[in-house]
């Protein structure tokens, strides 16, 4: 289980995270929404402990992530897999050993048959032809790379998958192949998922439960339905808000293809 | 000076202590966590290796010609001081001396303060703006024995071997640029070699090259590592990293002169 309790962070003058309650239960997928730099990712940093809360206590599996060792630390992270918003491929290397990297267990990762298979399951769980595999990723593009950064993520099989903005700046033919991809996963490895977006529409795809973070707190948390059926005038502004440019995105698709 | 200058030097002075003091201490912090990051050798190891290839064997060629030219330029400038007033001979002890004590060991790190201190700050600026180093911890992956060791640790062994490199191309191409241009015999050179040459020289030498090669490679590593801002931050990571390295090696060659040579009465 993942939870954050009062947690409260601030850089310099801005404050980013401001008492900040949220859970995740195991088996569960929890989407993250919130305008652009609200602070999802910083949440989601938390929970892996790349940031660190000023106050408040951060868990995972009864773990407090801040105050973890180093070893520990690692050892934790191993059970995380994250997903970066930018991919944030090791761009000197090519898609094999990006997700021969994401392979965490050390013996596994020295048995070179057993990380060739992995690789290869990987590419076919995210979609990707087997050729790809020898490509850099500069030779990629976006959509492959966000395919390639989930498989480096899965790669080591994890308990938690934590996506930051898996479908920014893709169109929406490939957002949904991500959605669908997001909601594959989640049925195939039964791992639990935190999916930061600002996508309305995929949050509702993927995810069990939906928390809205607004003005550095939580807003609003619940399933589906209860979020829509919310009175809350910040989560009709964000829902009518992502409605009117999904609306938009897709005349302008409609006008492209005339 | 009125009031409100007056404050705004102090404001200035305020902060750049702190700055200052600031960067000394995640300095202090980053070679604490890359000294205990040795532990994990199966790592970096083999990255040293890579690193030291890359580093040594792609600074080479320029690392010699400078050199080269510096021995050529001091062999015709000794010519030009001594003609006529001193015995050829001691033009040999001239030029061996300045390229081992000065020439060499300085002018190499400063060439490699641009060529390696660059690179480094620019790959591991990129990594960090790109989040390749968040990807890299994310994945329980220390930063430390995966970029920072081996590039540090290459660097630290391959710049003083340039730096002997340098010395030999410097003597031997001062040697040439004597004989030919200022009619000094091949005798008379090894001689005036000889008479001034002390064992410690080479050391010094060394000790020098030790010194400038972790400047080389920490200060900008350092910087590197703490880039923020995007393209931009890359770019000012770069500029800062070559700046405060080559300032460090000017600091450190005034610094060691009056330790080893001149505190040790060499």
């Amino acid at each position: 289980m993942i939870e954050l309790k009062d947690v409260s962070k601030r850089f310099v003058d801005h404050v980013v995270l401001d008492h900040v309650d949220f859970h995740v239960d195991d088996g569960q997928t929890v989407a993250l929404l919130g305008p652009s730099g609200v602070g999802k990712s910083v949440l989601l940093k938390h929970i892996i402990g790349l940031i660190t809360p000023d106050s408040g206590v951060v868990s995972v599996d009864g773990l407090n992530v801040a105050s973890l060792k180093r070893k520990d630390l690692a050892h934790l992270r191993t059970r995380i897999g994250y997903v970066f918003q930018n991919g944030a491929l090791f761009d000197s290397m090519d898609v094999r050993e990006n997700i021969r990297l994401g392979i965490t267990n050390g013996e596994l990762y020295d048995d070179v048959e057993y990380c060739q298979e992995r690789v290869k399951e990987c590419l076919r769980l995210v979609n990707l032809q087997q050729e790809v595999a020898e490509k850099f990723p500069g030779e990629l593009s976006g959509g492959m790379r966000k395919r390639v950064g989930i498989a480096r993520a899965i790669a080591g099989k994890p308990k938690y998958l934590l996506y930051d903005e898996p479908t920014s700046g893709l169109d929406p033919v490939n957002s949904d192949v991500i959605d669908g991809l997001i909601e594959r996963l989640q049925d195939e490895l039964g791992v639990t998922s935190v999916v930061v977006t600002h996508d309305v529409r995929g949050a509702f795809r993927v995810a069990d439960k939906i928390a809205l973070l607004w003005q550095a707190k939580i807003r609003a948390v619940g399933t589906p339905e209860e979020i829509v059926a919310s009175k809350d005038p910040a989560v009709q502004q964000f829902l009518e808000r992502d409605l009117e440019m999904a609306l938009i995105q897709s005349e302008s698709t409609d006008g492209s293809d005339v | 000076m009125d009031t409100a200058a007056k404050l705004d030097l102090r404001r200035w002075a305020g902060r750049w202590s702190l700055r200052t003091a600031g960067h000394a201490g995640r300095f202090t912090y980053f070679l604490v966590d890359m000294a205990r990051a040795l532990t994990e050798w199966r790592i970096w190891v083999p990255r040293t290796f890579e690193q030291a290839v890359l580093v040594g064997y792609g600074s080479l060629f320029i690392v010699l010609l400078i050199a080269g030219f510096a021995g050529a330029v001091t062999s015709l400038q000794t010519g030009y001081q001594f003609s006529g007033q001193f015995p050829k001979y001691i033009a040999g002890g001239v030029i061996t001396e300045s390229v081992i004590l000065e020439l060499g060991p300085v002018l190499t790190g400063l060439i490699l303060a641009g060529r390696i201190g660059a690179r480094y700050a620019a790959e591991l600026g990129t990594m960090r703006v790109t989040e390749q180093i968040d990807a890299l911890e994310s994945l329980g992956r220390s930063p430390m024995s995966h970029l920072l060791l081996p590039r540090c640790i290459a660097g630290i062994l391959v710049i003083p071997a340039l730096v002997m490199f340098a010395n030999a191309t410097g003597f031997g191409v001062g040697w040439f640029a004597a004989k030919s241009s200022l009619g000094i015999s091949n005798a008379d050179f090894i001689y005036g070699a000889r008479f001034f040459f002390r064992s410690f020289d080479l050391w010094y030498s060394v000790i020098k090259s030790f010194f400038f090669a972790c400047a080389v490679v920490l200060i900008p590593c350092y910087i590197g590592y703490n880039t923020k801002q995007g393209a931009e931050g890359v770019g000012r990571a770069t500029t800062d990293a070559v700046v405060s390295a080559s300032i460090s090696i000017l600091l450190l060659d005034v610094l060691l002169t009056q330790i080893l040579l001149t505190g040790t009465g060499q």
